[in-house]
C-alpha cells in the first residue's frame, strides 16, 4: 500500500468511516507517524476525550444507566394488571430501545473512540442476542451498556464471563428455565433441562463448531447451568445486575466437560461450576482459534491467511486473551497491510450507513436522523438489536451482496443525501476531499460529470464506498 | 464456520478481478436482452421451497398417533387422536388431530389443507431429512440449502437447479426474504422481494435521471457492477408486474401477515411476464425449546394461510407447480421441561402440488420405540430416525416433473447416489 492508501486503510479499518477533517490531519502529521498515534490512541480510548455534545446527548437518555434490576422493577409488564394497562406499559418499554438505538448511532457517528465502537459491533454480534424474545426487551440495552462495552478491549474471559450471566442471554438462549427435572424445585416452567445455551456457547461464543466437543459435553454442560436464571416476579433478588442462582433447580452432581472432572456442588451450592467451566472455554487452544479467526476475517479478509490466524491465537493464548493485545499483533502484522487487502470488505448495512453518515459530517443528529438510520437497517435486512439467530449477522460478503441489496444501497444513498435541510447538504467537493483516494480516478470523473445537485449522492453510493 | 469460510472463496475471488462465470452467471447475464421476459407456458414445471427455520416439530405435524410412545413421551405437548371423545371440554376436540390414514393425523391448525389432502394434492414423507449428526441450526440450515450434509458448499442446490433451466429472464427466480439465502446463493443471479413488501415500493433509483448517472457508476463487469446491473433489470420487471394496489397491501403488514402477502405477490410473478419458475420463501419461528403448543398452533396457521393463497392464486399454474416445505431438524421424540422439545433429527416434508401423487404418507415409518427406529441410534437414543434421505425426495420429484437425466440431476446434488425413488408425481 502507498501513503495515502494506508490512511483511508486504517481509518476504514479501526473507525466505522472517514470523517471530515481526518485526511488532512493525517497528512499534517505525516503517515507513518499518523497511524502509529492512531492506533495507540484507539487502543486505549480513555485517552481520547468525548465531545461535550456527546455527553450531553448521551444523558438525556436515561434508561442507559439503569440497572437490569431496576429495568425489571421499573419496565416490566404486569400480567395481573388489566389489558389497557398492559399495552401501555408495553408501549413505554419502548423508551429502552429508542434510547438504546440512539445512543449506539450517536457513539458510533461522533465518538472518537472509534476502535471501541467498532468492537461493540463485533462483540455484540459475536454474543449476539435479539430484543424481540420475551424480557430480552428490558435488558438488550444494558447487555450492551454493562457487559459487552466495558470489556470489548479487555480480557476476553470477562467478556464471556459478563455475557453469561447477564440476563438478556439467561433469556435469549433459554437458560433461565434450565432445570436439573430432579432438583426440589422442578415443577411449572421449569421442569427440566435446556440444552440451548449450552450448545450455542460452546458451537458460537468459545470453542467454534469444530472445536472438538461433542453431544455428551452439551449434555455436561447443560446441567453445569441449571439454576442459573434471572429476576422476575417469583424470583426476587437484592442483586442490581438481574442475574438469580437457584439452588433448588441446581443439578449438584460431578461432571465431566471436555474431558475435565468439574466437582459439583459445594458451599455455594454449584453456582462455581458454571464459572469454572466458563474459564476452561476461555482458555481452551479451540477458543484461541475460533476468535481469532472472527476477528482476522472482520478486520482483514473474509478469507484470512491461515498464518495471521495462528499468530493471533498465539498471541491469544500468550496474553490469557487479552483482545488488546490480539489485536495489537493484527494491525503490526504484514497481512493487514497487504495492498491485496485493500478496499476489498465489503461492508454490512451497518458499517455502510454509519459510514456515510460519518462521511456527510453529520453533527449532533436528530432524533428523526437517527431513526432513518435504523429504518434503512431494517430495510437493508440487518436490524439493530434484533437479529434473531444467535450466530449474529453474517461479516462477509456473500449473504449482504446481491442484485436487490445494491438497488436498495443506491436509493438510501440518494434518500440520505437528499433528505438533508439545504442549508446542511453536503457540499460536493468537501466530500470528494473527506474521502479522497478511497473514490477511484474513475469514480471521480463520472462524478464531475454529473450535475452538481447529484453528485453527493453518486459518491455516497458508489462502488467504492460499498467497501472498507 | 463452514458456510463462512466457503462463501469467502467467491469473495475474494470476485474482489481479485477473477471473472469465470462464462457461460452462466452474471458476465453472461449482463450480456443477456434486457426486453420483456417471454412468457413461460402454463406447463412448465415450477418449484418453490418453503423453509422453516429453527427445526419444526414434524412429530405434531404429521401426528403418529397409533404409537404408545408418542403419548408417554409428551405429556403435556401431543396432540391427542382424531376425534377424540369424551374430552373433558368440548375444546379438546378441536385441538386433535385430522385423521389422514388411519396412522397419521395432521394437525388442526392446518385443516384449511386438508380439502388439498382430499383433492390428491398434498403429500408428505415422514421420518425423513439430512443426514448429518448435527443439532446445529446453522449448519443444519446450510446442508439442507446446499445439498451436500457435511460438506462445505458454497452455493444452494436451488441455485443449481437454476443453473440447469436458466434463460434470459432475470426473474426467473425469486427469493423472497430479507436478504439473499444460501439456498439460492451461486453462480446464477436471483431476484428478490422482501417479505415486508418493502422492495416492491418505489425507490429513488427507479427515477430516469437518477438511473442514468448511476448506471455509468456500475458500467463495469466487477461483480458489484452486475448486480446492480442485474438489480435494475429484475426492478424494471417486478414493478411492472406487482400492481400498485398489491404493493401498498402489503406495505407495513405486520409479520403475520407477511408471509400471505409475499405469497400473493410471488404467484404473482409466476402467474405474469415475470415467468417465474423457481421461488424460495421462508418462515421463521419454529424452535420451540419453550411453550411450543401456542407458538406451533400460532405458526402452523400463517403457513396454512399463506399455502392456501399460493394454491389459489397460481390458478392453473398450479397444476405443474410443487410446493416443498422443509426444515432443518425435527424435534426430540420427549417434550423437556418447558412444554416445549429440543433440537432432534428426523422430521416430515411436505409436497403440495397439481401434479403431486397426493392423499400419501410416503417413506418407512420407523416407529418410536427402542426395537424400531427410535433408540437405533447409539448415544442419541431420543429422536426419530430418518429413513428417507431428503436429497431422494428432490431428486425423485426433479426427475419425474422436470423430466432431469442423471448429469444435471449429478450436477444438482453432487456426490450423492439416490438411495431410493419414490413415485411422487
Amino acid at each position: 500500500m502507498d501513503a495515502p492508501q494506508k490512511i483511508t486503510h486504517v481509518l476504514n479499518r479501526l473507525s466505522l468511516g472517514i470523517r471530515p477533517g481526518d485526511r488532512a490531519k493525517a497528512e499534517q502529521m505525516g503517515v507513518e507517524n499518523y497511524i502509529q498515534h492512531y492506533i495507540q490512541q484507539q487502543l486505549n480510548p480513555s485517552s481520547l476525550p468525548e465531545p461535550n455534545s456527546l455527553l450531553v446527548r448521551l444523558k438525556a437518555l436515561p434508561t442507559l444507566t439503569l440497572s437490569a434490576k431496576q429495568l425489571f422493577e421499573q419496565y416490566a409488564v404486569d400480567n395481573q394488571a388489566d389489558a389497557d394497562t398492559q399495552q401501555a406499559m408495553r408501549q413505554r418499554q419502548a423508551q429502552i430501545f429508542q434510547e438504546a438505538m440512539q445512543a449506539r448511532f450517536l457513539r458510533a457517528i461522533e465518538s472518537p473512540r472509534q476502535l471501541q465502537e467498532v468492537m461493540v459491533d463485533f462483540w455484540f454480534n459475536h454474543f449476539n442476542v435479539s430484543e424481540n424474545k420475551g424480557l430480552t426487551k428490558l435488558w438488550t440495552s444494558n447487555y450492551e451498556q454493562v457487559a459487552i462495552r466495558p470489556h470489548v478491549l479487555g480480557k476476553f474471559r470477562d467478556l464471556l464471563m459478563a455475557t453469561a450471566k447477564h440476563p438478556a442471554m439467561l433469556v435469549y438462549l433459554d437458560n433461565w428455565r434450565n432445570t436439573d427435572p430432579n432438583s426440589p424445585q422442578a415443577k411449572g416452567g421449569f421442569r427440566g433441562l435446556n440444552e440451548n445455551y449450552a450448545r450455542e456457547l460452546m458451537e458460537l461464543h468459545t470453542l467454534g463448531i469444530n472445536g472438538g466437543y461433542s453431544q455428551a459435553d452439551v449434555e455436561s454442560l447443560t446441567r453445569i447451568f441449571t439454576g442459573w436464571s434471572v429476576i422476575t416476579q417469583q424470583q426476587p433478588t437484592a442483586d442490581a445486575s438481574g442475574f438469580v442462582f437457584v439452588r433448588d433447580r441446581h443439578d449438584p452432581s460431578d461432571k465431566v466437560l471436555l474431558g475435565k472432572k468439574i466437582t459439583g456442588g459445594g458451599p455455594d451450592g454449584g453456582l462455581r461450576e458454571g464459572e469454572e467451566a466458563l474459564a476452561l472455554l476461555a482458555q481452551h487452544p479451540a477458543t484461541a482459534r475460533h476468535i481469532s479467526y472472527k476477528l482476522a476475517q472482520y478486520f482483514v479478509a473474509d478469507d484470512p491467511p491461515e498464518g495471521l490466524v495462528s499468530q493471533l491465537a498465539d498471541r491469544f493464548i500468550a496474553t490469557d486473551g487479552d483482545i488488546k493485545a490480539v489485536l495489537l499483533k493484527l494491525f503490526e502484522s504484514d497481512a493487514f497491510w497487504r495492498e491485496a487487502y485493500y478496499q476489498r470488505k465489503f461492508k454490512t448495512p451497518y458499517q455502510y450507513l454509519l459510514s456515510i453518515a460519518r462521511a456527510v459530517g453529520a453533527v449532533s443528529p436528530t432524533e428523526q436522523d437517527l431513526t432513518r438510520i435504523y429504518g434503512f437497517m431494517n430495510q437493508l435486512g440487518m436490524p439493530l438489536y434484533r437479529c434473531q439467530m444467535p450466530n449474529g449477522y453474517a461479516q462477509v460478503e456473500g449473504p449482504w451482496l446481491n442484485p436487490d441489496a445494491m438497488m436498495r444501497r443506491v436509493s438510501l444513498a440518494i434518500a440520505t443525501v437528499n433528505h438533508r435541510p439545504p442549508e446542511n447538504k453536503p457540499d460536493p467537493p468537501a466530500l470528494q476531499a473527506t474521502l479522497g483516494n478511497q473514490l477511484s480516478a474513475e469514480t471521480r470523473a463520472i462524478v464531475n460529470d454529473a450535475p452538481m445537485h447529484l453528485r453527493s449522492a453518486l459518491m455516497m453510493g458508489s462502488p467504492d464506498m460499498m467497501y472498507r | 464456520m463452514k458456510r463462512r469460510h466457503f462463501i469467502t472463496h467467491t469473495t475474494l475471488a470476485a474482489a481479485s478481478g477473477f471473472v469465470t462465470l462464462a457461460g452462466h452467471g452474471w458476465a453472461w447475464r449482463a450480456k443477456a436482452q434486457s426486453g420483456p421476459a417471454a412468457a413461460l407456458a402454463a406447463n412448465s414445471p415450477r418449484l418453490i421451497v418453503v423453509f422453516l427455520r429453527g427445526g419444526t416439530d414434524g412429530l405434531n405435524v404429521v401426528v403418529p398417533y397409533q404409537e404408545a410412545r408418542y403419548y408417554e413421551a409428551r405429556p403435556s405437548i401431543a396432540i391427542a387422536k382424531p376425534g377424540s371423545q369424551g374430552a373433558p371440554d368440548k375444546s379438546a376436540i378441536d385441538k386433535s388431530a385430522i385423521d389422514l390414514d388411519g396412522q397419521f393425523g395432521l394437525h388442526p391448525a392446518l385443516q384449511p389443507l386438508m380439502s388439498e389432502w382430499q383433492a390428491g394434492n398434498l403429500a408428505f414423507v415422514h421420518a425423513c431429512g439430512s443426514p448429518s449428526e448435527t443439532r446445529s441450526h446453522f449448519q443444519a440450515q446450510d446442508y439442507i440449502e446446499t445439498g451436500m450434509p457435511d460438506v462445505v458448499a458454497n452455493d444452494g442446490w436451488l441455485n443449481r437447479l437454476l443453473a440447469e433451466m436458466r434463460n434470459e429472464n432475470p426473474t426467473q427466480a425469486i427469493n423472497v426474504g430479507e436478504k439473499m439465502s444460501l439456498i439460492l446463493t451461486g453462480d446464477e443471479t436471483v431476484a428478490s422481494i422482501t417479505a415486508n413488501g418493502a422492495a416492491d415500493r418505489p425507490l429513488p433509483i427507479d427515477r430516469p435521471q437518477i438511473q442514468t448517472a448511476f448506471d455509468r457508476l456500475y458500467a463495469g463487469k466487477s461483480q458489484l457492477a452486475r448486480a446492480y446491473q442485474e438489480g435494475r433489470r429484475a426492478r424494471e420487471i417486478v414493478l411492472r408486474e406487482i400492481s400498485e394496489e398489491m404493493m401498498k397491501a402489503s406495505r407495513g403488514a405486520l409479520p403475520p401477515e407477511q408471509f400471505k402477502d409475499s405469497a400473493q405477490s410471488l404467484a404473482r410473478l409466476m402467474t405474469s411476464d415475470a415467468a417465474t419458475q423457481i421461488a424460495f420463501m421462508e418462515l421463521g419461528n419454529w424452535d420451540t425449546h419453550v411453550n411450543q403448543m401456542g407458538l406451533m398452533q400460532r405458526n402452523l396457521g400463517l403457513l396454512a394461510t399463506g399455502l392456501k393463497t399460493l394454491v389459489k392464486d397460481l390458478g392453473a399454474v398450479y397444476n405443474n407447480t410443487t410446493i416443498v416445505v422443509i426444515s432443518e431438524f425435527g424435534r426430540t421424540v420427549a417434550e423437556n421441561g418447558n412444554g416445549g422439545t429440543d433440537h432432534g433429527h428426523g422430521n416430515v416434508v411436505w409436497l403440495l402440488g397439481g401434479g403431486i401423487q397426493g392423499k400419501k404418507v410416503y417413506g418407512e415409518w420407523p416407529g418410536l420405540t427402542a426395537t424400531s427406529g427410535y433408540e437405533s441410534r447409539e448415544y442419541e437414543s431420543r429422536d426419530l430416525a430418518i429413513t428417507t434421505d431428503f436429497r431422494d425426495v428432490l431428486i425423485s420429484l426433479l426427475s419425474q416433473q422436470f423430466g432431469f437425466g442423471s448429469g444435471a440431476i449429478a450436477r444438482i446434488f453432487p456426490n450423492y447416489q439416490a438411495q431410493k425413488t419414490l413415485p411422487l408425481v
